[in-house]
């Protein structure tokens, strides 16, 4: 096919490109790997230990995978299996009789790893502060990096906790609704 | 020599409503004989510092009988030869008040694992503690039977505590339970306290049995101060014991289809079971209304559109129950769960096993027929089946919703006005109560001493629910465990005190 007359001449040859800046490249890649890890990267598998609780936050938790707030679309799973877990959700008031299963798990969970100290008992130890046969919060025991109030805490308040929690793990990414 | 011509010899202390007869030894364990022959069942079995009491109920008179035994030199004579199950009652007075029983069946630790600061915490001198040896399972009966250990970490969001079955291929031959991981220390927390500061502790005993719990222990506190708390709280009590019935059932039911793996079950149950938390978070300012019943009284009356919004809630359960009967009868659930973890009736009579789990194995006690009060009125419907499968477990609970509905709307219809309690005498005195939770019948014994808690005992149900639920493991597969422990709904931090 012959050329336009008016795109005829040496003139209008294609010229080598500039090779790209490679400061401009590495920004550029560090700002998708940013937002892959904000997409993509947002799972966090969740073990329950209970260090003496009495049911009411356990419930909360159950509640956690019924439609209304179903956990799972924000990446959050249950696994029964420390060695499977990122995160610890600890409830209770830390009883003696579990102080070493709760070391244990700590220590079978691989790094990097979170605890969530979840309702009044396992912030500080609740109503049962004091007692003979309860250490206090989770804290006393393992670090702690979130911890989320309420006897017990609504569901809700439990996926705030959470979600605050997934939104840090997952770099600064803009928090994206369900 | 029947039972009750026993306790006619013997001096009597008032246990509002009852009397607490005091026997001399012999007379104990002649009493637990005669128990057996009378058809009577041992309901709980605990001490203070200076005595151990047994709580009986005879069927033939609906009546509860505590009696009472001196302890000497720190001896009594053992229960566990007459009633096996009383052998963690036994180990549990050991543990925290420090008396033995004399010939027990078994004379291992239960609730104090060797980690306490103190020996016998609720005795009159507690003494420190020495490193000891934790508590060791039972033998296993050969070398060629292969051990599995489940929890106390299970990851499955239930109660902590830890199972040991011996395996014969796929077959359970021996299931032994271990318990007292979430021992608090409640009983001392609560001694030397207002009955409004230790119904604190009552609330906590077990969290979806919170009313439950706080009912038969602000009951047992009122008997004892010999009170009546006006007619609107005790209509008040009904909605949220009855609600918190519901709620609990709907939880239940919702985790054994989501084990069996009736999805469509549990994604209903487990909404409707929210549907109603809000509701009672709305008429009562707390979605497990804990704290909400309070000796006396109530703690909150009912927002002012709070009998709209439960009844409204029950509405939504209600057009749901038909679809959720049938398709619990469906082929898949129901095929699924038809002659899993069966109990014997005579075993279940045996342990005293009440609610839904002696229900469903024609044990017809239901204690909302006899001493709560506010239901005479409503007259409660009890359903009975015989199978004693987790099947039968699963048709009474949903029977029992539609009841609870029923009475909840019986309630709130004819709800009197008025106060919603009144304030407590500063007297001294002895009570026995219960409530009917979800997992059966909750016993609280307490004194008074000028106004405070001198001594208590709360009997939860899982003291012989789980004694039943080793033994019908031991007849089952492995891959049946965990849907006959849900089955059950074997609560550990009630029991664990």
């Amino acid at each position: 096919m012959r050329r336009p007359r008016w795109l005829q001449g040496p003139r209008l040859k294609a010229e080598p490109a500039e090779p790209a800046d490679a400061e401009a490249r590495a920004l550029m890649a560090a700002r998708m790997e940013a937002a892959a890890q904000a997409r993509l990267g947002r799972s966090l598998a969740l073990l329950h230990v209970n260090t003496g609780s009495c049911n009411g936050c356990e419930l909360e938790l159950r509640a956690l995978s019924n439609v209304f707030y179903d956990l799972e679309r924000f990446g959050l799973r249950f696994v029964d299996n420390p060695r499977q877990a990122d995160v610890l959700l600890v409830t209770g008031p830390l009883t003696r009789n579990l102080t070493v299963a709760l070391e244990q798990a700590w220590d079978a969970t691989p790094d990097p790893k979170w605890v969530v100290a979840v309702g009044d008992c396992a912030v500080d130890g609740g109503v049962f502060k004091g007692s003979y046969a309860v250490v206090g919060g989770t804290g006393l025991c393992v670090p702690v990096d979130l911890t989320i109030s309420g006897c017990p805490p609504s569901p809700g308040r439990i996926l705030t906790g959470l979600r605050t929690l997934l939104e840090a793990h997952a770099g600064q990414g803009a928090p994206r609704s369900g | 020599m029947s039972g009750h011509s026993i306790l006619q010899a013997a001096e009597a202390v008032v246990c509002r409503p009852w009397l607490r007869h005091i026997l001399p030894p012999h007379d104990w364990s002649a009493l637990a004989r005669a128990s057996v022959a009378d058809g009577w069942t041992l309901l709980a079995h605990w001490a203070d510092t200076h005595a151990a009491h047994a709580l009986y109920f005879d069927p033939v008179a609906l009546a509860a009988v505590p009696v009472s035994v001196p302890v000497e030199h720190g001896l009594y004579p053992a229960l566990s030869p007459i009633y096996p199950g009383a052998a963690w009652y036994e180990r549990m007075v050991h543990d925290l008040w420090g008396h033995e029983a004399a010939s027990g069946a078994d004379p291992r630790p239960w609730l104090d694992h060797g980690q306490w600061p103190l020996v016998a915490p609720l005795s009159v001198r507690p003494q420190t503690a020495t490193e000891g040896d934790p508590p060791q399972p039972a033998d296993v009966a050969s070398d060629s039977l292969m051990l599995l250990q489940l929890g106390p970490v299970w990851g499955e969001r239930q109660e902590v505590a830890a199972l040991r079955l011996t395996l014969d291929g796929p077959f359970i031959r021996q299931a032994e339970s271990r318990l007292g991981y979430s021992h608090k220390g409640a009983l001392a927390l609560m001694r030397g306290k207002s009955p409004r500061a230790a119904a604190r502790f009552a609330a906590r005993l077990s969290g979806d049995a919170t009313v439950a719990h706080s009912l038969a222990f602000a009951l047992a506190t009122e008997a004892a101060a010999d009170v009546q708390v006006p007619p609107r709280a005790t209509a008040l009590r009904v909605t949220m014991a009855e609600i918190e019935r519901i709620a609990g059932h709907l939880d239940n039911l919702a985790e054994i289809a989501g084990l069996a793996g009736a999805e469509s079950i549990r994604i209903r149950c487990g909404g409707l079971r929210e549907v109603l938390a809000r509701a009672a978070a709305t008429a009562f300012g707390h979605r497990l209304m804990m704290d909400g019943v309070v000796p006396g009284g109530v703690a909150v009356d009912l927002t002012n559109d709070g009998a709209e919004v439960i009844l409204r809630a029950l509405g939504d359960i209600s057009m749901q129950m038909s679809w959720l009967r049938q398709a619990q009868d469906g082929a898949a659930l129901f095929v699924h769960l038809a002659g899993i973890g069966r109990a014997g009736t005579a075993l279940a009579a045996t342990l005293g096993v009440g609610g839904v789990a002696g229900r469903a194995c024609g044990l017809g006690l239901d204690v909302r027929t006899v001493f709560v009060p506010g239901y005479a009125a409503l007259s409660p419907r009890v359903a009975v089946r015989p199978d004693g499968d987790a099947a039968a477990r699963q048709q009474l609970r949903i029977f029992e919703i539609e009841e609870s509905i029923r009475l909840i709307g019986g309630a709130l219809q004819s709800l009197p006005d008025g106060p919603i309690s009144l304030p407590l005498p500063q007297v001294s005195g002895e009570g026995i109560a219960c409530a009917e939770s979800i997992r059966g019948d909750v016993w609280h014994w307490l004194q008074l001493d000028h106004g405070q808690i001198a001594a208590i005992f709360p009997r939860d149900p899982g003291w012989c629910l789980w004694p039943l639920a080793e033994r019908v493991l031991e007849n089952a597969t492995v891959d049946d465990a965990a849907l006959i422990r849900l089955s059950f709904g074997l609560p550990s931090s009630g029991p664990d005190l």
